[in-house]
């Protein structure tokens, strides 16, 4: 059997920023000295994290999984004359970091000129550390539970399913060009169900402190979106107006991030997007907003770069792009901070989105709709051409009925597909909610903040019999 | 390593845990992209640490640390047990574990060349040129191509007197080729989207012929963008082996997950259709439709000794001519359930609690070709290759997209077509399964992307397929 076994792994030291911070700088010196930096020009970035978390896990009703983790990793980028690698380790001793460095040289020094590298970080202020709550990060599984029993026991006739988690990440960045940077945040998140033996309703709060987590309040109004929707009718497909939910407009945004304002989709010329173009509704404006007093984000991305707050979308024109600093090379442009993990590959994308609310009240969406859907998240949805973001996804967690202003009723799940860019096109937004809130639209917590919208035109393709 | 395992069990045991258990794993991880003849990234990741779950009462607590020493695996041990008597504050029915042989042994992938021990620069060469080629076929504007490698070795002990090494290896990879239009975009990959994953070693990579195929998928996604759209209506549906493996995954795979059935996923990945009342009962599809887990296929990329429980790999009939008559389950599940455990329990690396993960859920083959199957179809569409996929949280309602399509007229392949997609229900649209290609177009599809858990955990499954026909099938969804 050919297999590796490492050596007995020494006491870390890493527990705080300035632990992290003297480990990135001493893996940015480990480079510098090593021998092929005597013969070649090597730069390097090495991102250090550490991450704790936890994560309260509950169905039918009681806690069945309880997990928590609290690990180091080591993210290094290097280039050697501009041919570049990128390796990532969670042993942090000594002597695994020489072995690293090391072989991660080599294998750049083996590849061909990376055009697009664009040099390590170069020095730049990174100007204030994230939102960190220090009883968050500390909270204890027992914490977790007391809120879990909350969301359960407001509807104790019905099943609940869900998790409740505390998160909390220390970064620091160093590179040889010498940028250095450290910062923190934290997230604690309640997102669950309640069910019926025919329906379900969810509910989901995010904050940068567990503190602010109303866990029963969240279970109350999951429990009413499934009471609401124990008795329910089919409805035929078709084009329908749609009041959504904050959740669902959190999946809109996410996809408009990822396909849309990812610089290197748009260099590819795969992304709908066109600079300077009127391509939604005036009433649209759509932020990356780092610096929102509610933001769960470091203060600097996976480059060292600082996180700028920019407009995407502005008054219905798109204005900017998420760009690191790989794509910025390429297009002429400027980092925006929004370097990701794999983002060589998949490119730069907004993590820090926000759509700007309107004014009306989330009841008042509704007020005056003649027939149309109130949809309270989608499902399951993939992208059948990212260019016209044409989507297909189904509705899930309480879709009701809308006649003359009032709720009709539930219906069934129904399947859409829907360019989400047309969705919001001119004259499609009809208004947007004054709720606003950090919202999950099935591709994690902590990333979008988004309230309700009206929209004119939606199209259904199929309900849940076929 | 096992004794940081070892001791992570006897902590958990020492703070009041019924039953504990961990595994020391240390998990090297390469993956080495281009795009556009140029080289994208070379990625090298190790993950390194011990992971020990414990059980008390109704409640599963873990605790992972990326600390191999003596004192953080009895720290995490410790944690676990904490962890899950806190969870008595909302608590249920006991867990309990169903019986399964007490392991001692050693696995190791069989092999022949490690894809760690090939040089770099032939693997860098390998996806420079396909994309090099592909990128030189006019009106392509974007052709990428990736190799991964997976090298796993886990350390497994139980309170029970487990003690397994594994050494897994896996490989894979692929290519794709996009035609930017001016509104829209056409995508071609090989051998599948996302690539194609086995357990194996590098000759895997060089059965792919990369190379052999870089031009014709270059060539067919450019031709693609003056195809006509798949035509809209009811029609006979014949499915390329890739996306029936697909199929598979999302309409059976995760509706069989006995913590599925058992509402453990409610709130995030949904229930399931299923109830067990309706075990050995319910009519699955046609009696063509026979479908195993089978986690001993040779080469299938959830092809393992034991699972993530010490639980030997097995195969389990899930559907026998149409009839469910199995589920994917472990210890806890299958005890709940009255069932035998399956051996199918994994978690994604050392800091993720294991849980219920398909193994290589596969289609038995039929008979017959491909080629037979077309001739024998009056009025259809031939599909290949997933584009999209979704599917409704208890797995009934699925839409499909591929990436191109035939139209099928007098048994004979016509024009091509462009965004070609499909839509049915999981029961109705296997019910209408009635031709299915023979084993010599059987392959044994990997993914290597199912998401599942939370927190997330990412697995690897296999879905051995081969071309197949469904009859009536409500094809050309209009976006």
């Amino acid at each position: 059997m050919t297999s590796h076994e490492p050596q007995q792994i020494t006491e870390h030291v890493v527990r705080d920023l300035d632990d992290l911070q003297a480990l990135a700088d001493r893996v940015v010196e480990l480079v510098q000295a090593s021998p092929r930096a005597q013969a070649a020009n090597v730069e390097a970035n090495v991102l250090v994290g550490r991450t704790r978390h936890a994560l309260t896990r509950f169905a039918n009703s009681f806690i069945h999984q309880h997990v928590g983790e609290d690990t180091v990793s080591v993210g290094l980028t290097v280039a050697v004359d501009g041919r570049t690698a990128t390796a990532g380790t969670t042993d942090t001793r000594e002597e695994a970091l020489r072995t690293l460095i090391e072989a991660t040289l080599e294998s750049a020094a083996l590849q061909p000129v990376d055009p697009h590298w664009p040099g390590a970080t170069p020095p730049a202020d990174v100007a204030a550390s994230g939102n960190f709550d220090p009883d968050t990060a500390d909270a204890r599984p027992e914490q977790r539970a007391e809120r879990v029993k909350a969301f359960v026991d407001v509807a104790a006739d019905l099943r609940a399913a869900g998790y409740l988690d505390t998160e909390a990440t220390w970064a620091a960045f160093a590179s040889t060009a010498g940028q250095r940077a450290v910062g923190r945040a934290t997230r604690a998140t309640v997102d669950g169900i309640h069910q019926t033996d025919t329906s379900a309703g969810s509910a989901h709060q995010t904050s940068h402190r567990l503190a602010d987590l109303d866990a029963a309040a969240a279970g109350t109004v999951a429990a009413d979106r499934a009471r609401r929707s124990a008795e329910f009718v089919d409805l035929d497909p078709g084009v329908y107006e749609v009041v959504l939910g904050p959740e669902a407009v959190s999946t809109m945004l996410t996809f408009l991030g990822v396909y849309g304002f990812n610089a290197k989709m748009h260099l590819e010329g795969a992304s709908f997007a066109k600079l300077g173009e009127a391509q939604f509704d005036p009433a649209i404006t759509i932020l990356e907003d780092p610096a929102d007093p509610r933001a769960i984000a470091l203060p600097f991305d996976n480059e060292g770069s600082p996180r700028r707050s920019f407009p995407l979308v502005e008054a219905g024109v798109v204005r900017n792009l998420a760009h690191d600093r790989r794509t910025a090379k390429r297009a002429g442009a400027e980092t925006t901070g929004s370097a990701v993990p794999g983002g060589s590959e998949f490119g730069a994308v907004p993590t820090t989105i926000k759509l700007v609310p309107g004014t009306t009240a989330p009841d008042d969406l509704v007020a005056d709709v003649e027939r149309g859907l109130l949809v309270t998240q989608f499902h399951y949805c993939r992208v059948l051409d990212p260019k016209t973001l044409v989507v297909t996804g189904l509705t899930r967690n309480g879709t009701f009925l809308v006649e003359n202003g009032k709720l009709a009723g539930a219906v069934g799940n129904l399947r859409f597909t829907q360019s989400f860019v047309q969705a919001l096109g001119a004259g499609q937004v009809v208004a947007i909610g004054d709720d606003d809130r950090y919202a999950d639209g099935e591709f994690g917590a902590g990333v979008v903040i988004a309230p309700s919208l009206r929209l004119r035109a939606w199209n259904f393709t199929g309900g849940a019999k076929g | 390593m096992y004794d940081y395992a070892r001791a992570a069990v006897e902590a958990a045991l020492a703070a009041g845990a019924a039953y504990a258990d961990a595994r020391v794993v240390i998990r090297r991880h390469e993956r080495i992209a281009a795009q556009n003849g140029e080289l994208e990234s070379v990625t090298h990741a190790e993950d390194a640490g011990v992971g020990v779950r414990a059980l008390v009462g109704s409640s599963w607590g873990f605790a992972a640390t990326g600390e191999l020493t003596d004192v953080a695996a009895k720290k995490a041990g410790a944690e676990a047990t904490a962890t899950a008597k806190a969870s008595a504050l909302v608590p249920g029915s006991a867990i309990e574990l169903a019986d399964v042989p007490i392991a001692q042994d050693v696995y190791e992938t069989p092999h022949a060349e490690n894809p760690f021990d090939v040089p770099l620069a032939e693997k860098v060469e390998l996806v420079v040129g396909v994309t090099r080629t592909m990128h030189g076929v006019e009106g392509i504007g974007v052709a990428t191509a990736h190799l991964g490698f997976w090298d796993t070795d886990k350390w497994f002990v139980s309170s029970q007197g487990h003690r397994i090494h594994q050494h897994l290896v896996e490989a894979g990879g692929g290519m794709d080729a996009t035609a930017v239009g001016e509104q829209e975009t056409q995508r071609r990959s090989y051998p599948q989207s996302f690539g194609h994953y086995e357990t194996g070693g590098f000759e895997v990579i060089r059965r792919f012929d990369l190379p052999g195929n870089a031009l014709r998928v270059a060539e067919e996604a450019v031709q693609l963008l003056d195809a006509d759209v798949c035509p809209s209506g009811e029609m006979d549906l014949v499915l390329e082996s890739s996306q029936l493996a697909l199929q598979i995954h999302e309409s059976v795979g995760h509706a069989i997950e006995l913590d599925r059935i058992l509402g453990w996923e409610a709130a995030f990945a949904g229930t399931s259709f299923l109830d067990l009342q309706q075990l050995g009962s319910l009519r699955y599809g046609s009696e063509l439709m026979n479908i195993t887990a089978d986690a001993t296929i040779p080469g299938a990329l959830s092809t393992f000794g034991y699972d993530d429980e010490g639980t030997p790999a097995k195969a389990v009939d899930i559907v026998r001519e149409g009839t469910w008559v199995g589920v994917l389950s472990g210890r806890d599940t299958a005890h709940l359930a009255g069932l035998e455990p399956g051996g199918m329990v994994r978690a994604d690396g050392f800091n993720r609690l294991p849980m219920v993960r398909m193994t290589n859920v596969g289609l038995k083959p039929g008979e017959g070709t491909l080629d037979q199957i077309i001739a024998d179809t009056k009025h259809g569409v031939y599909m290949a290759t997933n584009r999209s996929w979704s599917i409704d949280d208890r797995r009934l309602n699925f839409q499909f997209g591929c990436e191109i399509g035939w139209e099928i007229v007098d048994g004979k392949l016509g024009r091509m077509v462009k965004n070609p997609t499909y839509t049915g229900i999981t029961p109705r649209f296997w019910a209408s399964l009635d031709r299915l290609a023979g084993p010599d177009e059987w392959v044994p599809w990997g993914v290597p992307n199912c998401g599942k858990g939370q927190p997330m955990q990412v697995g690897h499954t296999g879905h051995p397929a081969s071309p197949g026909r469904f009859r009536n099938v409500r094809v050309g969804v209009k976006g």
